[in-house]
């Protein structure tokens, strides 16, 4: 009744075909099978926001998604993302403002701040906030994290024609 | 915390899913978006044997006006409630109280039906389905039911629906034009479940209701619709018969204790948001004196 379930999909662009149980979650076949470490897990029900990913372009909790759902999806990691280039600038907006601290929620940040610059070109600091408000940072370093992406929005909408 | 062990069936069509939901019944869950089933899977607070995937089937998605009725489909995400201009347009109370769902890596996952079928007493949709007088449409292996919302909520994360059954739809009246609403929670970060919320819609007539529905949530193990907004319809609104609506609420208010309220607490927050919305929806700062949270 358990078993094993073929599936396939693309991740970072790479096509990607296993066999997985129902019960294992994709942040653990992102982690475990593929080695893309950077999506953390934390809580595991859903609260702090450690394992964003994108699935489909859209940020989703990777510990909510069982890995058989996402066949036939395209998921996008912090490693993807990173490697891209996409986010070269918020990763240095998030340096250069100490956002990083022990650095274990800022995969999650980061794909998160990213999906609210793809929504809006001028968010302000109570939008960041709110769309920040699913990832949790244990040391507390809300405030600079909101600083570098307010900074990311500036130097963003300072490129534009 | 993971999940123990389960078999997985990807449903292919909706009478695929009841065919299995006849097969398997109570053993098996609907997975549609699984931001409530998962977390409650990853807590070991519940081990289906067999997890019944709704997720592709198209057909049980989006959003269509049609005669005066709003239908949403089951498998409808909260996010695309929140986008969708239909239901800007014809239940306003909704996109409100849509935005209070959770996060956005949530919102774009959960659905409306999954919310509706998980009947959390501090969520935020059960209410606003009493409130805008929703009828949820379920089919089963007997055809369709259609269950008017007040009766379709039985206990904490428990329903109407039977085991074979499936939620597949949520038919709202369009709400009158001249309808106004009032949406408000406390809650301990945005997007947490409520410690007490309300979801109001009433319309205003020469400064008085004419008509207010209160769907209170996380007041009680389901959602309620208060008998007290029967003291402020058709009367002109004083501080006194405020005070006895408060009084009515106080009476019919049940509510449980966990690790975020004292049932006081949350007698206290109730009143203190009918309070709000009635001075809220008739303009009157005047009667919010000495209802403070």
């Amino acid at each position: 009744m358990t078993t094993a379930v073929a599936i396939s999909f693309v991740v970072n662009g790479e096509h990607i075909e296993a066999s997985v149980l129902p019960r294992l979650n994709l942040a653990d076949f992102l982690r475990e099978y593929l080695k893309l470490t950077g999506t953390h897990v934390g809580c595991e029900h859903g609260v702090c926001g450690a394992c964003t990913v994108r699935v489909n372009g859209d940020i989703v909790r990777s510990c909510l998604l069982l890995a058989v759902q996402a066949h036939n999806a395209t998921v996008e990691t912090i490693e993807g993302v990173s490697d891209s280039g996409e986010i070269a600038d918020l990763q240095s907006a998030f340096r250069d403002r100490n956002a990083l601290q022990c650095g274990f929620c800022t995969p999650g940040m980061l794909m998160a701040a990213q999906d609210l610059l793809k929504q809006s070109l001028s968010p302000n600091r109570q939008q960041i906030r709110e769309h920040l408000s699913g990832n949790y940072c244990r040391c507390t370093g809300y405030q600079a994290i909101v600083d570098a992406i307010e900074t990311t929005v500036r130097t963003r909408a300072g490129r534009l024609p | 915390m993971k999940a123990s062990a389960f078999a997985y069936a990807r449903a292919t069509s909706v009478a695929n899913a009841l065919e299995l939901l006849t097969a398997h019944g109570d053993k098996a869950r609907v997975l549609s978006g699984g931001q409530s089933l998962l977390p409650a899977m990853n807590l070991r607070l519940i081990s289906p044997e067999l997890i019944i995937d709704i997720g592709e089937l198209a057909e049980l998605r989006g959003v269509a006006v049609k005669e005066g009725v709003l239908t949403i489909g089951a498998l409808t995400r909260h996010v695309d409630l929140l986008k969708s201009s239909e239901i800007a347009a014809h239940a306003p109370l909704l996109t409100e109280a849509v935005a209070h769902v959770a996060h956005p890596a949530i919102r774009n996952r959960g659905t409306i039906g999954g919310s509706l079928a998980h009947a959390d007493p501090a969520s935020e949709l059960p209410a606003c389905m009493l409130t805008l007088e929703a009828i949820l449409i379920a089919r089963g292996p007997g055809g369709e039911r259609r269950i008017p919302a007040a009766k379709f909520f039985t206990g904490i994360y428990e329903t109407a629906l039977g085991p074979q059954e499936l939620l597949v739809a949520i038919e709202l009246p369009v709400s009158p034009g001249s309808a106004t609403h009032f949406f408000h929670e406390f809650a301990r970060r945005h997007g947490d479940y409520a410690i007490v919320g309300l979801a109001a819609q009433a319309v205003v007539r020469d400064g008085r209701f004419a008509d207010l529905r209160l769907g209170f949530f996380a007041v009680g193990d389901r959602p309620l619709l208060a008998g007290a907004a029967g003291k402020l319809v058709d009367v002109a609104i004083t501080s006194g018969v405020l005070s006895g609506a408060l009084s009515a609420l106080d009476e019919e208010l049940d509510p449980l204790e966990d690790q975020q309220a004292t049932p006081a607490m949350r007698r206290h927050l109730a009143k203190v948001l009918l309070a709000r919305c009635v001075s809220a929806l008739l303009g009157r700062p005047d009667l919010l004196s000495g209802a403070t949270a």
